[in-house]
């Protein structure tokens, strides 16, 4: 995974509170192989009209957010499903940055195992972001991971919380699976001792 | 707070400080993982497995469902001849071959066992108390009803889960919910869990995990214990559980996968200290009186957005804050209502009773209550969790009261839930369904979806319009 350093994009507002994954990656495109494009069905249904064709009313399909490359979004952005295509479609389409008063927890996971940054910022800071970006189209944001800062349109400094370990394997690029696997030796004797105390845990064979 | 050795403990952390394999200081824990579910979606994990050329570390730690494709109707008694298009057809293919090449226990079309992974896990016995719990589907935490810490991952992470059989997680946060009191009759924990997601909020719970608690939660079944920890992800909240109790015990001793003879009795001893000891601290405390509940019914297109049956769609107008009064706005413009209409009433196109939320047989059993002698006058799906649940409403002579009442009664699928085997909603018709989500598009493009307990969408369907079940 690429490694995370410091972002300046054109930023979108989305202001609706609980657009959930089913609307940023609708249901039936979950069959689709990734190699789709998974751009393609990024809100797809706000992006589009049934017929295939744009709708100009839908903000990102305005000319000055099509750079963008992070969102600002309204609370609870991105909750319901745990659909990991919805990351897949924000990333494929360009976007680094997710940023909300609260976010879906899994989509939130899943961001970090994709190189989305989603940063947590308090209600009226989300709102004054979004103001500003109403008022000044295709204006750019800074995200700067390693300072926790994000810099609004108007220059304006936002701090945010994240998690060391998250921010550490972001910045670095790291692989959640391949750490995981370099204690493979201490999930192999943890799990002789856990089935050893709990011999029921383990799944029991089908009658035959 | 500082942890000190006697410290009482809630459920939730005797599971975590059971699992963890490795904990860092200041951030996520690796935990052990005993049993990881996957549905048709897990074909994005597999495909990650293989491109890191990777293999399935523990194949018994991983089980295959076909659920969310699964077609409800058949053609000349065929199912998979039944499935909606060819990239369907794919997804069920292809999770059927990456069973066979990790040799996991799969639970396919032809299977009598098959249904929806959070209805067949627990029917079978196959997820028991102190467990971690992993799926690739938010509604996982269906499973914390058995006293598990059940929770939905995404496919990077069930791909290391097929690796390693571990999970990369920071702690959450506890909230207890006590549900005081009994539930008055035809008021379900579908209901509480509406009424508690409406009271806090669609976000309120995320970053913590749930245990529900009280004298009314004592008092239910499994089968509704499921329905209110299903909704948990409603709330925002990954996780939600209810602790260890005879009744648990009582039905895992029934189920064929569950433990047996010698494993039993250590099982049982060790489920008996799992329970949240008196005097454990949460971070976050609820309470709810469970006799004051009411039907309830969503009018909008978040699960927040929910009233009683007697209530009212909500004026914008009267709401101060400009983008709470967006948000209503574009809600009830989506769902075709006007401010202030009575709910009951409102005229629906057609009714869907099913999901993982209310689709077992205690679920069919209140529907056919209502069905019983009466006419539905919309079209009305009826689709069982799993196909051992069509086979127990069929031995009570529950499909014969449906197929009388003129709703159609299908095999086990996510069906009209989401809609991904083509059972779907069409734009701009109002459906009552005892789904768990009511998002805009979630059963069609254009769909209006209104959620409630299965008995509200039996009445609703008797009446063609939103009803309330206790004047039934
Ligand atoms: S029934 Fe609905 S909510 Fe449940 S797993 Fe299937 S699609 Fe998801």
């Amino acid at each position: 995974m690429e490694p995370y350093s410091r972002l300046t994009a054109v930023a979108v507002p989305l202001d609706d509170a609980n657009i959930d994954t089913g609307r940023i990656f609708p249901s039936r495109f979950l069959r689709k192989p990734r190699s789709a494009g998974y751009h393609n069905f990024l809100f797809r249904d706000a992006r589009f009209d049934e017929t295939g064709n744009e709708r100009p009313d839908f903000i990102m399909n305005r000319a000055p957010y099509r750079a963008a490359r992070i969102v600002v979004a309204g609370a609870n952005f991105a909750c319901g499903s745990s659909r990991e295509p919805a990351v897949y479609a924000l990333v494929d389409a360009g976007f680094r940055c997710v940023i909300a008063p609260s976010l879906g927890d899994i989509f939130f996971s899943n961001c970090f195992r994709n190189g989305l940054l989603p940063v947590v910022l308090p209600a009226h800071d989300v709102i004054e972001l979004r103001r500003q970006l109403h008022a000044q189209p295709g204006a750019h944001m800074t995200v700067d991971l390693d300072a926790q800062h994000v810099h609004g349109p108007d220059g304006g400094v936002y701090p945010f919380e994240i998690d060391a370990t998250r921010k550490l394997r972001l910045a670095q690029g790291l692989d959640d699976a391949a750490l995981a696997r370099a204690y493979l030796a201490e999930i192999e004797r943890f799990e002789r001792e856990h089935l050893a105390a709990w011999p029921w845990a383990a799944v029991r064979a089908k009658a035959t | 707070m500082p942890t000190h050795v006697n410290r009482p403990l809630t459920l939730f952390e005797k599971i975590w400080n059971r699992h963890v394999v490795t904990a860092s200081a200041d951030g996520e824990s690796l935990l052990y993982v005993d049993r990881n579910l996957v549905h048709e979606g897990s074909f994005l994990a597999f495909d990650l497995l293989r491109h890191a050329g990777s293999r399935v570390r523990k194949p018994s730690g991983t089980l295959a469902f076909v659920d969310h494709f699964a077609p409800t109707r058949r053609v000349e008694g065929d199912r998979a001849a039944a499935i909606f298009d060819a990239d369907g057809r794919h997804v069920i293919m292809e999770l059927e071959k990456n069973a066979q090449a990790h040799s996991l226990e799969f639970f396919g079309l032809a299977d009598e066992l098959q249904g929806i992974m959070h209805v067949v896990g627990p029917e079978l016995g196959l997820v028991l108390p102190g467990l971690v719990i992993t799926g690739n589907d938010s509604h996982t935490c269906t499973n914390g009803a058995f006293s598990a810490f059940a929770f939905g991952i995404g496919q990077s992470e069930i791909k290391q889960v097929l690796e390693t059989q571990t999970v990369w997680r920071s702690k959450p946060k506890t909230m207890r919910v006590c549900i005081a009191g009994g539930l008055p009759p035809r008021v379900f924990s579908k209901d509480a869990a509406l009424a508690l997601i409406g009271r806090l909020g669609a976000g309120a719970g995320t970053g913590y995990v749930i245990e529900y608690a009280g004298s009314c939660v004592a008092a239910m079944s499994m089968e509704a214990r499921m329905s209110l920890c299903n909704m948990s992800i409603e709330a925002g909240a990954r996780s939600g559980m209810v602790g260890p109790d005879a009744t648990t015990f009582d039905y895992l001793s029934r189920c064929p996968r569950a433990p047996k003879a010698g494993d039993w009795n250590d099982a049982l001893e060790a489920w008996k200290g799992l329970a949240t000891e008196v005097g454990a601290q949460f971070d976050r405390e609820v309470s709810l009186d469970g006799n004051k509940l009411v039907p309830m019914v969503t009018w909008g297109t978040s699960l927040d957005q929910s009233a009683g049956i007697e209530g009212t769609v909500p004026r914008p107008a009267d709401v101060e804050d400009a983008d709470k009064r967006a948000v209503l706005e574009r809600a009830i413009s989506y769902m075709g209502l006007s401010p202030g209409t009575a709910l009951r009433g409102i005229p629906i196109d057609r009714a869907f009773i099913g999901s993982c939320t209310n689709a077992r047989v205690e679920d069919l059993r209140a529907a056919a209550e209502i069905l019983k002698s009466s006419r539905v006058r919309v079209p009305t799906l009826i689709s069982p969790g799993s196909m051992s649940v069509k086979r127990q409403a069929e031995s009570e002579g529950l499909d014969r009261i449906f197929v009388s009442a003129g709703a159609e009664w299908g095999d086990a699928s996510c069906s009209m839930c989401v809609g991904s085997n083509g059972d779907l909603v069409a734009s701009g018709q109002r459906c009552a369904s005892s789904s768990p989500r009511n998002f805009e598009g979630r059963q069609g493009i254009g769909a209006r979806t209104h959620v409630m307990s299965p008995a509200m969408v039996a009445a609703a369907a008797v009446a063609g319009a939103l009803v309330d079940v206790r004047a039934f």
